[in-house]
């Protein structure tokens, strides 16, 4: 037989101490951008990609500068060059040093890739953005333009506009965002149309607040993410879209080189059997794509709340 | 924190200011299938103080009401009287101003905020909106509203999926009082969250009442919670109210068919009363709101539906003080001398 326990009041303490501290949150407070720099550092490839863009442009603000030659200077003793110590990417058929040139020409494609990507992220976030907010009718009509706009031929259109304009940086930009601007504006649209039917602006309006202060506050803030993926992965479709659009005859004039214009020139001398010349600006224009890609990659995976740990 | 309810606050005196007058209202949706009858002429009073109780299906309007009370939605056609003062027809600037005596507390704590704001922001928003107070006063008035809400003031910096459900409710509650409303609506704050929580959420929202002398339009579809918690409540279904009158009266004297098969489905914790309750089960589903029935909207699934249901609409009228009921049994024109006799 056990021995009869006897519950005493000694035995027993209030539960009521415990609720005190019900409220307290003992996770340190992580903000939603701090989150996904936290998990875009765990992607290794991203963190490579990001790595290989950082040293890209520091060289395309440095490059040009530190091997004592110009982009333009023509030095026909010094023609079709071997890579050497004297030059270290060699030089072309003008004998116009390779390295110099190279940066040069980063300078021009890194600034086709991220102005054409700035100009289609103002575009599109303002037409998608009104497109979305107003709904309906206007969304209806707003989309159909855009769609007219991306059935035209692209190659056609941008041969056309270099006919009227004339080749240059300004002409190649403007070739880039006549329709590039479209994707984004349906992707801001999608985002929107989502974002404005969300309780919480419900409640900001409810509170008061006007389209504007919406937009600002909420809609925009929560786009931001998907919108951002979208910018980093048109950087190396604008600068590959340069390259071909050069590659083709329709690039910068010389004496101003970028990437596309450099794989052209080497064209020529690619038949006596100077692979480097075409080799060199093919593998930065690589290098490029796949730094921006991977990068996009692990930001589209950072951003995905579904990958929250 | 306590988990059980209290008891239920003492019915207030039956002489009140109306605060909100709703006078046929409609609120259609056009969709590409055709127009959605989401409300269809609804009329009734809230008086300053009271909760009225609004209970129905899932689909019968209860939320888009209350959105359309709130010009959250454009009615598309009636008016909602505020104070006398028109809400659907009221300039940019006069809407503002209403917007600070009429707030909502939503449905999904997990929705309701920006995932992107700090608690402070959040309920900082309502104070910039309508510049309460700037600077260090903007702050220790955050920090009191977290406090009335149950909350701690240190919580001011952190984000919304730091909270549980309940904590995310509460914050929405301390939003809304940040403009110091005289009139909430709730759209369902408890059927996101925990039976325990529930509780906890009611009691705050009936100690702020006390407090702050709030009038509450509550949509639940729990209907002991909404006789817990309203002096008056109102039955909806497919976007018209069936029957309208004090909680304890509908309770014990539902009039209304549907009211009557509503109330059969609370279950009732005593197992000898629960063996013996006999339970009306309504044959069908909801018709569509795109295409509802003609004449009376429950006629298809009424067990009394008679031939003049599918010709009329039924009138809604007062059969006896403060309880009312559209339905033509308690006609006398149509009814003749069968008319139902209420008790």
């Amino acid at each position: 037989m056990q021995p009869e326990t006897r519950l005493t009041a000694d035995m027993f303490r209030p539960v009521t101490d415990n609720f005190k501290d019900a409220e307290t949150i003992g996770r340190p407070s992580i903000s939603y951008w701090a989150d996904v720099w936290r998990r875009l550092r765990m992607n290794k490839l991203a963190m490579v990609g990001l790595v290989v863009i950082i040293l890209l442009v520091l060289m395309a603000i440095i490059g040009p500068m530190i091997s004592g030659y110009t982009y333009y200077k023509q030095d026909f003793t010094s023609k079709n060059l071997q890579p050497s110590a004297e030059h270290w990417f060699g030089t072309d058929s003008s004998g116009r040093d390779m390295f110099t040139r190279i940066w040069f020409g980063a300078r021009i494609s890194l600034f086709i890739g991220v102005a054409a990507a700035f100009i289609d992220f103002v575009l599109g976030v303002i037409y998608g953005g009104i497109s979305g907010l107003k709904g309906g009718r206007v969304d209806n009509i707003m989309m159909r333009i855009a769609e007219v706009l991306y059935g035209i031929p692209y190659l056609l259109m941008v041969i056309l506009l270099m006919v009227v304009m004339g080749p240059g940086l300004l002409t190649i930009i403007i070739a880039m965002t006549i329709t590039g601007w479209i994707p984004m504006a349906r992707l801001v649209r999608g985002q929107v149309l989502q974002l404005k039917e969300q309780e919480y602006v419900h409640a900001a309006t409810a509170l008061g607040a006007d389209t504007k202060w919406i937009l600002m506050k909420h809609i925009i803030p929560n786009t931001m993410g998907p919108i951002l993926v979208n910018v980093t992965l048109t950087v190396p479709t604008a600068i590959f879209a340069e390259a071909t659009l050069s590659f083709l005859g329709l690039g910068i004039p010389a004496p101003r080189a970028s990437w596309g214009t450099m794989a052209n020139d080497a064209l020529v001398s690619l038949l006596i059997g100077n692979v480097y010349q075409l080799f060199i600006p093919g593998f930065f224009i690589s290098l490029t794509m796949f730094a921006f890609n991977v990068l996009g990659d692990g930001m589209r995976d950072a951003l995905d709340p579904r990958m929250r740990k | 924190m306590k988990l059980t309810l209290r008891e239920a606050p003492a019915k207030k005196d039956k002489k009140q200011d109306t605060l909100l007058q709703v006078r046929n209202l409609k609120k259609y949706f056009h969709t590409s299938g055709g127009t959605v009858k989401a409300v269809s002429d609804v009329t009734f009073d809230i008086k300053v103080g009271e909760t009225l109780g609004i209970v129905g299906e899932s689909g019968c309007g209860k939320s888009t009401m209350g959105r359309t009370i709130l010009r959250l939605y454009d009615a598309t056609e009636g008016e909602v009287l505020f104070e006398d003062k028109n809400v659907h027809k009221a300039s940019t600037r006069e809407l503002k101003k209403l917007r600070r005596d009429m707030q909502m507390i939503f449905q999904d704590p997990y929705a309701s905020l920006n995932p992107r704001m700090t608690i402070g922001e959040i309920i900082g928003e309502a104070i910039d909106l309508h510049k309460l107070a700037s600077g260090a006063k903007r702050k220790a008035r955050i920090q009191e509203l977290l406090t009335l809400v149950g909350l701690k003031p240190e919580h001011i910096n952190r984000f919304p999926h730091e909270f549980s459900g309940g904590q995310r409710q509460r914050i929405g509650i301390a939003r809304a009082l940040a403009v110091e409303p005289k009139f909430i609506v709730c759209d369902e704050p408890i059927s996101a969250l925990d039976v325990s929580i529930q509780a906890q959420v009611i009691n705050l929202l009936s100690d702020l009442q006390d407090k702050m002398e709030l009038t509450y339009l509550f949509i639940a579809h729990d209907l002991s919670m909404v006789k817990h918690i309203s002096d008056r409540v109102a039955v909806m279904y497919l976007g018209k109210i069936a029957e309208l009158s004090e909680s304890e009266e509908l309770y014990a004297n539902p009039l209304h068919p549907y009211t009557e098969a509503l109330l059969s489905a609370i279950p009732i914790p005593d197992p000898e009363v629960e063996r013996k309750r006999q339970r009306i089960v309504l044959k069908g589903d909801v018709p569509s709101p795109m295409n509802p029935p003609s004449g009376c909207h429950f006629r298809t699934r009424c067990p009394y539906a008679m031939e003049s249901c599918t010709k009329i609409d039924p009138v809604w009228q007062e059969v006896k003080p403060d309880h009312f009921v559209a339905c033509h049994l308690y006609n006398k024109d149509i009814m003749g001398a069968d008319v139902r006799k209420i008790r």
